[in-house]
C-alpha cells in the first residue's frame, strides 16, 4: 500500500517535471523571438528607413514582445488566469484612453 | 497520515496559488499591475504630447545612443528569461537553484541601473541636459526615471527575499512571495519593450 502511493507520488513527480520541461521550452522560444523583435525594430531604425513605414511597425513589435511576456513569462497562457487577464486589459483599456486623451488634447 | 506541505519537500503544483494567502496575493498583484499600467500610461500620454517641446534644450535625436540603449534592452530582457528559469526551479522544488538564478537576475538588474545612472550623468554633463531644461526633458526623466525605480526598487525586493529566506528554504509561505515579486520583473521589462521603442527609438526617427 504505501509502495503504491509512493510510485504514485514519483509518477506525479514525473509527469510535472516534463510539463514543466515544456514549458521552459516555450519560454526560450519566446525568448529568441524577443530578441529578434528587438534587434529588427533597432535595425529598421539604424538603417533609417521611411519614418511613416517604421514607426508602425516598431509599435506592432513592441506590442506583439509584450503579448510574449505576458503570455509566456508571466504565465497567462497557463490556466486559473482569467481574472489576471481580466484586470490587466482593463489596465490596457484605461492606458489606452490615457494616452489618447493626452496626445489629442496637443495635436488637436 | 496528512503530509505537512507547509514544511516537507512535497509542494503542490503550483505552490504559489496553493493556499488562500496565496491566491489573494496573486489575485491583488494583477490587480496591482492593471493599475501600473495606467499609471506609465499616463506617463506616456505626457512624453508623447511634450516630446517636441524642446525649447533651446537639445532634442531626442541629438543625444540618444542606440548603441547604449540597445546594450541595456539585452541585459533587461535577460534577466526577465532569468528570473524565469528561477520560476522554473521553483516550481521543482529546487530552492539553492531558484536563489541561484535570482541572483543572477539581480546581478543584471544592477547591471542596467548602473548603465542607466551613467546615461543620465552623461545627458546632464555633457549636453547640459537637466531635469529642467525643458518641457521635453523633464517628460523624459518623468517617464525613464520613474521606470529605474522601479528596477531599484524591484533589486531591493528580490534581494531582501532572498535573505530573509535563505534558511528556510522553499514552502508555501514563501513560494507566493518569490513568485509575485518575479511577475513585477517581468512587468518592468514590459514597460521598458515601450520605453526604448516610443522614447528611445521614436526619438531617433523624429
Amino acid at each position: 500500500m504505501a509502495d503504491n502511493t509512493n510510485s504514485a507520488q514519483t509518477q506525479k513527480k514525473q509527469f510535472y517535471k516534463k510539463k514543466h520541461r515544456e514549458q521552459m521550452k516555450h519560454q526560450v522560444i519566446t525568448f529568441a523571438m524577443m530578441i529578434a523583435f528587438t534587434m529588427l525594430a533597432f535595425g529598421l531604425v539604424m538603417a533609417e528607413v521611411d519614418a511613416m513605414f517604421t514607426i508602425p511597425i516598431i509599435l506592432v513589435l513592441a506590442a506583439v514582445q509584450v503579448l510574449f511576456q505576458l503570455y509566456y513569462f508571466m504565465h497567462m497562457a497557463e490556466e486559473g488566469h482569467e481574472w489576471p487577464a481580466a484586470m490587466i486589459y482593463s489596465g490596457v483599456f484605461a492606458a489606452v484612453l490615457t494616452i489618447l486623451a493626452l496626445t489629442i488634447i496637443v495635436w488637436w | 497520515m496528512a503530509e505537512d506541505v507547509l514544511k516537507s519537500g512535497n509542494l503542490p503544483e503550483n505552490p504559489e496559488r496553493a493556499t488562500l494567502e496565496g491566491r489573494n496575493k496573486f489575485m491583488g498583484f494583477w490587480f496591482f499591475l492593471g493599475g501600473e499600467t495606467v499609471l506609465f500610461a499616463s506617463l506616456f500620454g505626457t512624453y508623447l504630447a511634450l516630446r517636441n517641446s524642446t525649447v533651446d534644450g537639445p532634442t531626442g535625436q541629438e543625444i540618444f545612443g542606440l548603441g547604449l540603449v540597445f546594450l541595456m534592452t539585452v541585459i533587461l530582457l535577460t534577466s526577465s528569461l532569468t528570473s524565469v528559469y528561477a520560476m522554473y526551479h521553483m516550481k521543482n522544488n529546487d530552492f539553492k537553484k531558484m536563489q541561484l538564478w535570482l541572483g543572477i537576475t539581480v546581478l543584471l538588474g544592477f547591471a542596467f541601473l548602473g548603465l542607466e545612472i551613467y546615461e543620465f550623468v552623461h545627458y546632464v554633463n555633457d549636453y547640459g541636459f537637466g531635469f529642467t531644461t525643458s518641457a521635453f526633458s523633464t517628460a523624459f526623466y518623468s517617464l525613464v526615471g520613474f521606470h529605474g525605480a522601479h528596477v531599484a526598487f524591484g533589486l531591493v525586493w528580490i534581494i531582501s527575499l532572498m535573505i530573509r529566506n535563505h534558511k528556510r528554504g522553499l514552502n508555501l509561505y514563501n513560494a507566493p512571495k518569490f513568485y509575485i515579486a518575479s511577475l513585477y520583473w517581468h512587468f518592468i521589462d514590459v514597460v521598458w519593450v515601450f520605453i526604448f521603442t516610443v522614447v528611445y527609438l521614436m526619438g531617433k526617427v523624429g
